[in-house]
């Protein structure tokens, strides 16, 4: 692993993302319009927007890192980039850095924008700092990166890679208790939920949403997500094979 | 075998024993076995599907084998040190199509520690110097190939591994390709070139002819139209699988 080619590579994934002035749009204005929205259908439960909103500003930067991951990857795959990045210097390890360094820096880019807005005009209160739900919502993008990235090895098209959204993404939206409370689920969905790591980057936010102080709690389930991170980034770097058939 | 035995005998940069390979349970490679000599062109010639990209890949180090051996500069095919000195042009361009060909080169360039200046240098070399902000999406086939040439060039290799470089290119330009083939031969880089193109097989220093997994000549052009009996190289091909028909 090399930082400078890590930085390297981190810094050409960005160029092709700047290059795309319309994705760049999206991705920074359509988590801050639907944020808005549901403030808007949530008019007249001020209480309920606190809590769907927060969710929603964690989820959306987990739910595009894995859509432009597993995308961006693909095309690496079938694109024959990736095939020639193995037979030059860059690590594996360089290749998963440079797209979470990048990917990143759009995920936090995106979360700042959606978050001053859902703070300053959409009335999104919580009891923790600010800052809390930020580090929650870059945890859960890499997160998202981390899967997109071992889930790329399973499409062989675009098309493919955007079914996989109903499967790794949705499930985890419906279970993590955003949409019902998870203490009100058939036992054996409860299971499920406590097995999929974007519960915890609920559970986290709650901390935040309820407690001045940073909670010990919340440190836990942080470091869940970000254990989880690294378990699907292992097991994406793994797919990133060498030699191939 | 000894390397360097006699000053006539130049050093060997790749070397290939009894090298098999199955893809997707089938033959591809079966058995087959060379030397390369450092500073020639080598043609790889043959029809298409007769594994030259699998052997082509096997030197590079990204392709699965089944067993045998590939050494490249007395090295295991694909370990790490030689990444830095082995450069492989893939049949279609290996570029970022939302890049332009300059930041394609550079990105290239950067990786190996090389800067803009290298980078517009090769690109400069390939005749792409025109089109250098244009985006690669943009380009003609021929053009994407010669991007992806100049992101090879840009590193300096000492072994420069083309899989069909020269598919689809200006006969002025093919012409250029070849006269610069041969000069960074003679500076001493090691050059593999596949093609299917008979034509172009006069223009190597010695061929590799591939037929259904298996070396039909390893041999110079000149010596292989004597040994054959036939003018031109395409004829000789020709002689070459009469008579393995013949033998079987």
């Amino acid at each position: 692993m090399s930082l400078r080619i890590t930085f390297i590579t981190a810094g050409r994934i960005l160029r092709q993302l700047l290059g795309d002035r319309r994705t760049v749009v999206l991705i920074l204005a359509v988590p801050s319009l639907m944020i808005a929205l549901i403030s808007a259908i949530m008019d007249a439960a001020p209480e309920a927007f606190n809590s769907v909103g927060l969710i929603l500003l964690a989820f959306f930067p987990f739910m595009m890192m894995f859509m432009i991951t597993s995308i961006t990857l693909l095309r690496e795959r079938t694109g024959g980039t990736l095939e020639r990045l193995m037979t030059t210097p860059t690590g594996k390890l360089d290749l998963v850095g440079g797209y979470a360094i990048a990917f990143g820096v759009a995920a936090a880019s995106q979360t700042v924008i959606a978050a001053a807005i859902a703070y300053l005009f959409l009335g999104l209160e919580t009891a923790g700092p600010a800052w809390a739900v930020f580090l929650i919502a870059i945890i859960a993008s890499l997160f998202g990166m981390a899967l997109g990235l071992f889930v790329s090895a399973f499409a062989t098209t675009e098309f493919q890679a955007i079914q996989f959204m109903p499967v790794f993404v949705v499930p985890q939206l419906l279970l993590c208790g955003l949409i019902w409370p998870r203490d009100q689920m058939a036992g054996w969905l409860q299971g499920v939920s406590d097995a999929l790591p974007v519960t915890y980057a609920v559970k986290a936010l709650n901390e935040v949403q309820f407690n001045t102080e940073i909670t010990s709690e919340m440190w836990v389930d942080v470091a869940i997500v970000a254990a989880a991170a690294l378990v699907a980034t292992a097991l994406g770097a793994a797919t990133l094979r060498r030699r191939t058939d | 075998m000894p390397p360097n035995a006699t000053a006539n005998t130049p050093a060997t940069a790749i070397a290939v024993d009894d090298l098999v390979v199955h893809r997707g349970g089938r033959p591809v490679l079966k058995s087959v076995s060379t030397r390369i000599a450092a500073g020639t062109v080598t043609g790889l010639l043959g029809p298409s599907g007769s594994g030259k990209t699998t052997f082509i890949r096997a030197i590079v180090g990204t392709q699965q084998v089944k067993s045998g051996t590939v050494e490249v500069l007395g090295r295991p095919a694909g370990t790490k040190p030689l990444r830095r000195r082995v450069a492989y042009v893939t049949q279609d361009a290996s570029i970022y199509p939302d890049l332009s060909v300059k930041a394609n080169v550079a990105y290239f360039a950067a990786l190996y520690g090389k800067g803009r200046a290298e980078a517009m240098a090769a690109i400069e070399r390939v005749g792409m110097g025109d089109h250098a902000h244009r985006l690669a999406a943009k380009l003609s086939g021929g053009q994407k190939t010669r991007t992806s040439l100049a992101c090879a060039l840009v590193i300096d290799p000492e072994v420069l591994v083309l899989d069909e470089p020269t598919v689809g290119l200006d006969p002025v330009i093919r012409e250029e390709l070849w006269d610069r083939f041969h000069a960074l031969a003679n500076q001493g880089t090691t050059l593999l070139v596949s093609s299917h193109v008979m034509d172009e097989a006069d223009r190597c220093d010695r061929l590799l002819l591939l037929r259904e997994g298996r070396f039909i000549a390893d041999d110079t052009p000149a010596d292989l139209r004597a040994s054959t009996g036939t003018a031109n190289l395409e004829a000789a091909f020709l002689h070459l699988i009469r008579e393995l028909e013949k033998a079987n």
